[in-house]
């Protein structure tokens, strides 16, 4: 194993745990400062003394906004496992992926101020802001263009690990489209705080992570257990998340525009916000549904699913060339690789991978 | 790159430890830049006195006591390598007593701050920020020198040797961290902040 033959998944969390160490201390700085200002007396933020609220923002955010990407990159880690597998075709520029991956780790440190355009912070601040959080969208853009590219071609199947990766694309897409519009200054000061960023960041959490969430676990869940999960429960977990997941937070981008505010429980009738959240309702029951089938199908799989064997994908990492689930030393001698799929060239000793890398 | 086969029979994975103390490292910088940034944000924007010029002594000895640490702490991890045990419990005693000295001195210097100039956590943005940041390091030397003292005493009754040099000089690592940490807080607090 090389660093250049690394799975991108263990990449992604490679970035992702990097990230954590950076992000997550500003956080507990933070924390601790308010906690002496509360119960010491001390002054950080504290106005009346010459304190500042807007630097406890600043800290906020430097932990905040990396947080997004430490929690998007494992599940970008998980798109990069499922989608060449089960598009036939190896991942499509992987040193671009992981250059991609590094990149957007080491970009997103320095965006968080977009959070706080609306507070008032100089025109300086308001464009290194502005620029940098554009600059993230590009190795973002570099990473679904790569991903579609791997889908070109390729001879697709369509199991429900792989529907959810589709979905995925489609509604990240979204998520970083309105992500670029907010990070637009001028398009923020009327949209800040508004329905439209509750939809924006639903797309990144819910449309990106928890698809590929479900994606990784339809996906691994043989290899966990030793079990298949049903395919035809799974469609119905799917169809109904897809519908109940848009139909819930599509519509709250046009709330947003509309004037509604976040972070309120009642409105005057009239806005004309009635028919958006009466339809954000009826998807969360869709949402709800699709939660109880894929629980239900998880037990029922767990018990009475299919046998997985070693490999039921016919994938190409190493987890696959093991039991299921693996025994407890993992492997009894150490696997050599020799490329990036080592289990292709187990299985193809006469046209390994290597040559092509 | 099938050429470089041989990589796979040479390789092997850096120890548990050092990657360990090497992410804490990374981390704990990252902890004490907020601390650096939100001292100099508030350098001169206290609404009243004391002021850092009235009140601030720079702490030469101090300083030079902790930072002498480092090398006789150096010394002592070179005496564990050859299997001096002797050398090294010397050294690391003497090490133990520099970064004791220097928690001495702070703690003289905020008794003089508290006592005899007024100045705490709670009378100006000043002190909150002092207070902070230099009692963040000084807590640092703190559970430095609390570990220092265990592998002492572990030393005394004939547990540690030249097997136990790698985890040794991890501790070794954090404490260079925190004199290097030290140099910053010095700069910020005693030169710039003044």
């Amino acid at each position: 194993m090389t660093l250049g033959r690394m799975p991108l998944f263990v990449w992604l969390m490679l970035t992702s745990s990097a990230q954590l160490l950076i992000a997550l201390p500003p956080l507990t700085a933070a924390q601790v400062m308010l906690l002496l200002d509360r119960f010491l007396g001390a002054h950080f933020f504290d106005t009346q003394a010459g304190g500042s609220a807007v630097l406890w923002q600043h800290f906020f955010w430097l932990f905040g906004h990396p947080e997004v990407y430490v929690l998007v990159l494992p599940a970008f880690g998980i798109a990069s496992e499922i989608i060449p597998v089960f598009s036939r075709k190896p991942i499509f520029g992987y040193p671009v992926m992981v250059a991609a991956s590094v990149g957007i780790g080491l970009i997103s440190i320095s965006v968080w101020a977009h959070h706080m355009f609306a507070v008032g912070m100089s025109p300086a601040a308001n464009s290194f802001f502005i620029a940098s959080s554009f600059m993230v969208a590009v190795p973002t853009g570099i990473k679904i263009f790569n991903w579609l590219a791997t889908m070109w071609g390729g001879k697709i199947r369509f199991t429900t690990p792989m529907l959810f990766c589709i979905a995925f694309l489609f509604q990240f897409l979204c998520a970083g489209l309105t992500g670029v519009m907010l990070a637009v200054a001028p398009f923020n000061w009327q949209l800040t705080d508004s329905y439209f960023v509750v939809a924006h960041f639903h797309y990144v959490i819910v449309g990106a992570i928890v698809f590929n969430i479900f994606a990784g676990i339809y996906y691994w869940f043989p290899k966990m257990t030793g079990r298949m999960m049903s395919e035809r429960l799974g469609r119905w977990h799917f169809w109904l998340m897809v519908i109940g997941f848009n139909l819930t937070f599509g519509p709250q981008h046009i709330a947003g525009m509309l004037g509604m505010p976040r972070r309120i429980y009642t409105y005057e009738a009239g806005r004309g916000w009635e028919i958006w959240n009466q339809l954000s309702t009826l998807g969360a029951l869709f949402q709800a549904a699709a939660i109880l089938v894929f629980a239900w199908n998880a037990i029922v799989s767990l018990r009475r699913g299919a046998v997985a064997g070693n490999d039921p994908w016919d994938a190409w990492t190493l987890e696959w060339s093991t039991t299921s689930p693996p025994p407890e030393y993992n492997f009894a001698t150490l696997p050599e690789v020799r490329s990036r799929r080592p289990l292709w060239d187990l299985k193809h000793p006469d046209d390994p991978d290597g040559p092509y890398e | 790159m099938s050429e470089d086969s041989d990589t796979s029979d040479t390789w092997t994975l850096p120890a548990r430890g050092r990657a360990g103390m090497v992410g804490l490292i990374f981390t704990e910088t990252s902890f004490f830049a907020i601390f650096v940034v939100a001292y100099l944000y508030y350098v001169g924007k206290s609404t009243s006195g004391p002021t850092p010029a009235a009140v601030l002594h720079t702490p030469i000895l101090a300083s030079i006591v902790l930072l002498s640490s480092s090398w006789t702490i150096v010394l002592a991890m070179r005496a564990l390598r050859a299997d001096a045990t002797g050398r090294f419990a010397r050294w690391w005693l003497v090490t133990f007593l520099l970064g004791g000295t220097f928690l001495v001195l702070t703690a003289r210097e905020w008794a003089r701050l508290i006592g005899h100039d007024g100045l705490t956590i709670a009378t100006n943005l000043f002190g909150t920020t002092f207070y902070t940041l230099v009692g963040l390091h000084a807590l640092h030397v703190t559970v430095g020198l609390t570990l220092i003292a265990l592998v002492f005493v572990l030393t005394l009754r004939g547990h540690v040797d030249v097997r136990h040099a790698e985890r040794t000089e991890m501790l070794s690592w954090y404490w260079h961290f925190v004199d290097g940490v030290w140099v910053i807080v010095f700069l910020t607090v005693y030169v710039v902040g003044r």
